[in-house]
């Protein structure tokens, strides 16, 4: 376990170098310069050169690399150009509205396919299965942001029950605010809860098909038995993968949505800072949401130990 | 349970918006401000919020484009030009409590136009010899030439008037002496101001005001259609624009702007070195075609850069009317019978993506390929404005009066004319408004029949606001969202 921990350990660090790198000089590469957008078209030779010398610009890329690294390991993200406040705060700012709505957006998506998954599996070949089968299809197919603008326009503008987007903030209240993310959360389970409804199906179809279930039901467990005490268990492996992607998913992809909704959320920080080539952001959000990608696998990795007791010995 | 939560919810927020409509405003607007000192960004956003709502200068542009007394009562200037005597307004305060004076007013330019100053119109204060404040209500500017247009120059969003005592925090916290306090920025979601009670002249009559940044057009239109903001500051969509017309609850504004909306050509790449060349191109433009399919008919067609609504302008749209037969005419006098490529390369702006589409379609009419590249603004400052890397290109010049740019040979459309220059050099050093007219006027024919640039259209503003909402600005003499007058209808 200790030496499976250290590798574990080693190969996260070596991602984490290398996806630094791919970062910083990826961006390096890309056209535009901070201080001169920042100016615009009238601004003076010498006032861009002071803003650049303000800005530290004008290191060498490996020092500026340097700078960043080090700072990113002492956890401190840098400034931003544009917004001249440390990036940490803007990040927070943005983490308290990504956060829940990823997390709010998995747990509809959870909530709806595992029963709707379960349903249609244990009815095979059913109407309720091929039903089930097309509306999943179905869900998958519809882009996200154009179901979006449908229920923007039945629940805000027509019968007014929400707002067309935007985010009041948490001061504001628990309630309020969890109203503001409901349209933006529905939008994104949709498509990731008819997936995962159908990875539910199929896995547990799967199962299903074991000797051991039969095994259990020729020792008279009804068939409800064996699904809770056997099967679903051993169908949550790949399910828990696809949850683990998911969620990678809606930290980070969520900006559609975050634009549809004015949602000041993560995606459309990240989105802003490119066109701004506010680089320090664009590297230090990248940096983070690797770091929270690998987290999650991590995560993920340990529940498959958990879920499947023999993966636990042969580490 | 869920149900009677969900009504409560949705009764407080209907209650709340009803109690706060009378007294508050929520303006949207596409673009959020980077930070929020007008006196270091070129970021028009920054002075549609702040502009004579928070910050002022010592003079100010009221909503027809003129130019009135500001935080200077008002002015003696000596008999050579050379010195401003302003008497500024006594009794008004800095938002922070600390008294506004003759100081302030000091390290306000000396801070533009230092050295290390990162002002983005820090020509504006390039002639000022010196700043000296006399007693605490007088300042005397002297400058290094005589410069007819030194007042407008000071109403400018990037000459406000900033005190040395919160000048540290001015990005994050901005303290001026306007109608209206800066109270608090969710960074990405809105920027709120409430009425300062201690204003020195007419007190806003408004409790206070929200921008709300809503990028995506159709986002716009559904906040506008849910009323959940009451007006949107230059509406991005113009499609949805007769939909808010037929519309009783709303009220579309369109005004002019200072914007010149621009097809430029690289004067020193070939072929557009050679007049005939530009002359060809101007002649194959379409601009009423591009007036109706691009902006939906917002616009003003103009011959030459000058704002049309500027009482010195001069209608030049002649000298390039559209004659598809004189443009192939004049390519072949040029010896480009048979045409030749070249690049147009498109900032993101929708005047420019989709008016270069069908400058592309007519310029392909009279033989020119154009070869389209969509850029973002970071990358078309980066090649065509920086690096001179394009044949053509669409930009919307917004600051006002900016005729002065073709007297600079190393800006982007590099036209070289000493003629020209000379000429703004005496604009420049020119007091007598009768005769500044008259040179504005001969600036402007000499870069019409120069046929520096193609001349499209003055860039429209349309914002679609409340019918009860009144006092907004219809037309964008600079960018700002002028607050200090706005009311609610009863």
């Amino acid at each position: 376990m200790l030496r499976y921990t250290v590798l574990r350990t080693g190969s996260l660090l070596i991602s984490l170098v290398v996806a630094s790198l791919v970062i910083f000089f990826t961006l390096e590469v890309v056209p535009g310069d901070p201080a001169s957008f920042m100016l615009g078209i009238n601004a003076q030779p010498e006032t861009i050169a002071a803003l650049r010398e303000e800005l530290g610009l004008n290191l060498s890329p490996w020092a500026r690399y340097l700078g960043w690294v080090t700072g990113l390991a002492q956890g401190d993200l840098g400034v931003s150009y544009t917004y001249r406040t440390p990036v940490a705060e803007i990040v927070a700012e943005r983490l308290v509205i990504s956060l829940p709505l990823a997390g709010y957006a998995l747990a509809l998506t959870i909530l709806i396919a595992f029963p709707v998954g379960i349903w249609a599996a244990t009815r095979r070949g059913s109407v309720a299965d091929i039903s089930v089968m097309g509306a999943t299809q179905l869900g998958i197919a519809i882009p996200n942001f154009w179901f979006a603008m449908l229920m923007v326009l039945v629940f805000a503008i027509n019968l007014r029950w929400f707002s067309a987007g935007g985010f009041p903030g948490w001061e504001e209240g628990f309630w309020v605010s969890i109203k503001a993310l409901t349209l933006p959360a529905i939008s994104l389970a949709l498509p990731q809860a008819s997936i995962l409804a159908r990875v539910m199906r199929s896995s547990l179809l799967d199962t299903l098909d074991q000797d051991y279930i039969r095994t259990a039901r020729a020792k008279g467990l009804t068939r409800g038995q064996a699904l809770r005490g056997h099967a679903l268990r051993n169908a949550l492996i790949p399910v828990l993968t696809i949850i683990g992607l998911q969620f990678s998913f809606l930290l980070a992809g969520a900006i559609i949505i975050e634009n549809v909704f004015f949602l000041p959320g993560l995606g459309r920080l990240v989105f802003q800072a490119i066109s701004q080539r506010d680089l320090i952001v664009v590297e230090s959000v990248v940096m983070l949401l690797v770091f929270a990608v690998i987290m999650v696998n991590f995560l993920v990795d340990l529940a498959y130990s958990w879920v499947d007791p023999r993966l636990r010995g042969r580490r | 349970m869920n149900r009677v939560i969900f009504g409560t919810v949705a009764a407080a927020a209907l209650l709340a918006g009803a109690t706060a409509q009378a007294r508050d405003v929520t303006i949207g607007m596409q673009l959020e401000p980077p930070h929020l000192d007008p006196t270091s960004a070129a970021a028009g956003a920054i002075d549609q919020v702040l502009y004579s709502n928070v910050f002022e200068g010592l003079t100010r542009f009221s909503s027809d484009g003129s130019v009135g007394p500001g935080l200077a009562e008002s002015w003696e200037i000596s008999e050579d030009g050379l010195t401003y005597t302003f008497t500024l307004r006594s009794g008004v305060t800095f938002h922070d409590g600390t008294d506004f004076e003759a100081s302030d007013v000091t390290f306000s330019l000396d801070r533009a136009r230092a050295e290390d100053s990162v002002n983005a119109q820090k020509a504006l204060f390039a002639n000022i010899a010196s700043t000296e404040a006399v007693d605490a209500t007088t300042v005397k500017v002297t400058l290094t030439n005589p410069q007819g247009n030194f007042l407008f120059n000071m109403a400018w969003g990037d000459a406000v008037i900033v005190a040395p005592e919160s000048i540290e925090n001015i990005k994050s916290n901005p303290v001026g002496t306007g109608a209206f306090e800066f109270s608090d920025w969710k960074q990405g979601d809105s920027i709120s101001l409430k009425r300062n009670e201690n204003y020195w002249g007419e007190a806003a009559r408004l409790d206070g005001a929200t921008f709300k940044f809503i990028s995506d057009p159709t986002a716009a239109f559904a906040a506008m259609m849910a009323e959940d903001v009451d007006a949107f500051y230059v509406y991005p969509a113009p499609e949805n624009l007769a939909q808010f017309e037929a519309d009783p609850r709303f009220t579309v504004l369109a005004g002019n702007t200072e914007g010149e909306t621009i097809l430029a050509m690289n004067n020193k790449l070939p072929p557009f070195d050679n007049k005939l060349v530009r002359q060809a191109v101007s002649h194959a433009i379409d601009r009423s075609a591009i007036i109706d399919g691009a902006m939906f008919g917002y616009g003003t067609p103009i011959g030459t850069h000058f704002a049309p609504h500027n009482p010195a302008y001069v209608d030049l749209t002649g000298n390039s009317n559209y004659d598809p037969e004189k443009a192939k005419a004049l390519l072949a006098e040029a010896g480009f019978a048979d045409g030749f490529a070249t690049t147009l390369k498109l900032p993101p702006p929708s005047y420019a993506r989709r008016g270069g589409e069908i400058i592309a379609a007519q310029l392909r009419e009279v033989g020119i390929e154009t070869e389209i590249s969509n850029l973002e603004w970071a990358q078309w400052l980066e090649q065509a404005f920086k690096g001179y890397d394009y044949g053509l290109t669409i930009v919307s010049h917004t600051e006002p009066m900016d005729i002065g740019i073709y007297a600079r040979p190393e800006y982007y459309f590099q036209y070289d004319n000493p003629d020209f220059q000379q000429l703004i050099a005496d604009l420049d050093a020119e007091n007598d408004p009768a005769k500044r007219t008259e040179m504005m006027q001969e600036a402007q024919k000499i870069i019409s029949e120069d046929y520096v640039n193609a001349y499209l259209f003055q860039l429209a503003q349309t914002s679609v606001v409340n019918s009860k909402l009144k006092g907004i600005w219809p037309d964008a003499p600079t960018q700002a969202v002028d607050l200090t007058a706005v009311y609610w209808e009863e």
